[in-house]
């Protein structure tokens, strides 16, 4: 086997997490959605996100070669060895900042998994032909929402915008250049994300103004979850997550 | 005793998928393959959906059923590529799906992926009265491969599978 190249580990390693945090984090909507349907919906995306994450923690961490599984990638890092955007550790709080999380992150999924398609890495292309399924998927439902409650009541546009506002700042993050970014783009595995900057305010800028709300102005607020600096809400997050594993280290079922 | 191919073919045609057990695992068309090999079989599956939750069910009803049926060891692989497609649901199993009160995967192509703005219901007909009346309820239903939809002439809920 080749040696393995750790830009490449570190790609796979925050489309992993990506799916997996935001997986673990909208899977709290479990028997407490709105209404019956959309408990089902959140549960299922979950369950699409934590099953891309599997794959992908599976293959970065056979390159690793460390003897390192998913489970133990998923169950055993610390904090700061995830690389998921921030935007995926965030609180759900009401469903509308929910649905507009999922609408501005599956959006970018999309079109990450369409350039990964022709990824050199025969895997991740396999991943990504499975995932841009699914993310199509979660991209139409969380876009009818914004616009339904976007465009919806006085209250729910209120919110609807409140949680816009709330969440834009983290989604300079998708787009800031990263050193492994570079790596990947040079070695055909994925494209640079910021590369895909224009592409996505060009799918979800006509859905946000159809949903009458105000794009937010860009600020020269950063987060930096993918380089490893988390919010304060991704601790919490890990510890509920990992305490099974942590309390009987091996357990299986 | 061994089985061969065709025999282990014969033998999976019986196996049912265990959320929708009116049809196969082979009608559903996740089994890809089944090569006689070392005195055992192997057989290489591919899941529908990533995260779904079946997936180890069939691999372990795959291997009892084969077992059962006289194969020896049996190994199961989990191949990603070429990714699952609705496409590879058997004709005759979509008309199982939809006497079991599920509609069948339109043939057409899955939801685009340059504008996914808005799902513009295709007519989808009532798969108990035929009406075309339909309207959707949830993009997802029971299952992720699933959404619910409801009969505007019957009153009644159903579920369509989503081609993918």
């Amino acid at each position: 086997m080749t040696t393995p190249n750790p830009a490449h580990i570190e790609y796979l390693t925050r489309l992993g997490d990506n799916a997996l945090i935001l997986g673990q984090r909208m899977s709290e909507w479990c028997g407490h959605a709105p209404v019956l349907e959309e408990d089902m919906a959140l549960a299922n995306m979950s369950l699409d996100l934590i099953g891309q994450a599997r794959m992908l923690l599976a293959h970065a961490g056979q390159l690793e070669g460390k003897g390192r599984d998913e489970d133990q990638l998923a169950f055993l890092r610390t904090e700061m060895h995830y690389r998921n955007l921030t935007l995926c550790e965030l609180p759900n709080a009401d469903f509308g900042r929910t649905m507009v999380r999922n609408f501005l992150f599956a959006n970018f999924q999309v079109l990450l998994w369409e350039r990964l398609l022709a990824s050199s890495d025969s895997e991740l292309a396999a991943i990504a032909a499975k995932s841009i399924k699914e993310a199509r998927y979660h991209a139409q439902h969380a876009g009818d929402w914004v616009v339904r409650l976007g465009d919806g009541t006085a209250e729910s546009h209120e919110r609807t915008q409140a949680a816009l506002d709330y969440l834009w700042p983290y989604t300079a993050e998708f787009f800031a250049a990263n050193p492994s970014d570079e790596a990947a783009a040079a070695a055909g595995f994925g494209p640079a994300w910021s590369e895909l900057e224009a592409a996505w305010e060009s799918v979800v800028v006509p859905v946000l103004t159809e949903a009458t709300l105000t794009v937010p102005a860009r600020t020269p607020f950063k987060s930096f979850g993918k380089f490893g600096r988390h919010s304060e809400h991704l601790g919490h997050l890990l510890s509920e997550m990992q305490y099974m594993q942590r309390t009987y280290p091996g357990a299986q079922w | 005793m061994m089985l061969t191919e065709s025999q282990a073919w014969e033998v999976l045609h019986a196996v049912p998928d265990p959320e929708i057990p009116v049809i196969s695992v082979t009608e559903l068309g996740i089994v890809r393959e089944v090569l006689a090999r070392d005195g055992g079989l192997h057989v290489v599956v591919t899941p529908t959906y990533s995260g779904c939750p079946a997936t180890e069910v069939i691999s372990q009803s795959i291997v009892d059923a084969l077992v059962a049926a006289g194969a020896g060891v049996v190994e199961v692989e989990t191949r990603l590529a070429p990714a699952w497609t609705t496409d590879w649901i058997t004709e005759p199993a979509k008309e199982k799906l939809r006497a079991y009160g599920i509609a069948p995967p339109g043939g057409d192509a899955p939801v685009g992926g340059a504008q996914p703005i808005r799902f513009v219901p295709r007519k989808l007909a009532c798969p108990r009265c035929g009406s075309t009346d339909t309207t959707r309820l949830s993009q997802f239903g029971s299952t992720a491969c699933k959404a619910l939809y409801r009969c505007q002439s019957c009153l009644e809920p159903f579920e369509y599978f989503k081609p993918i």
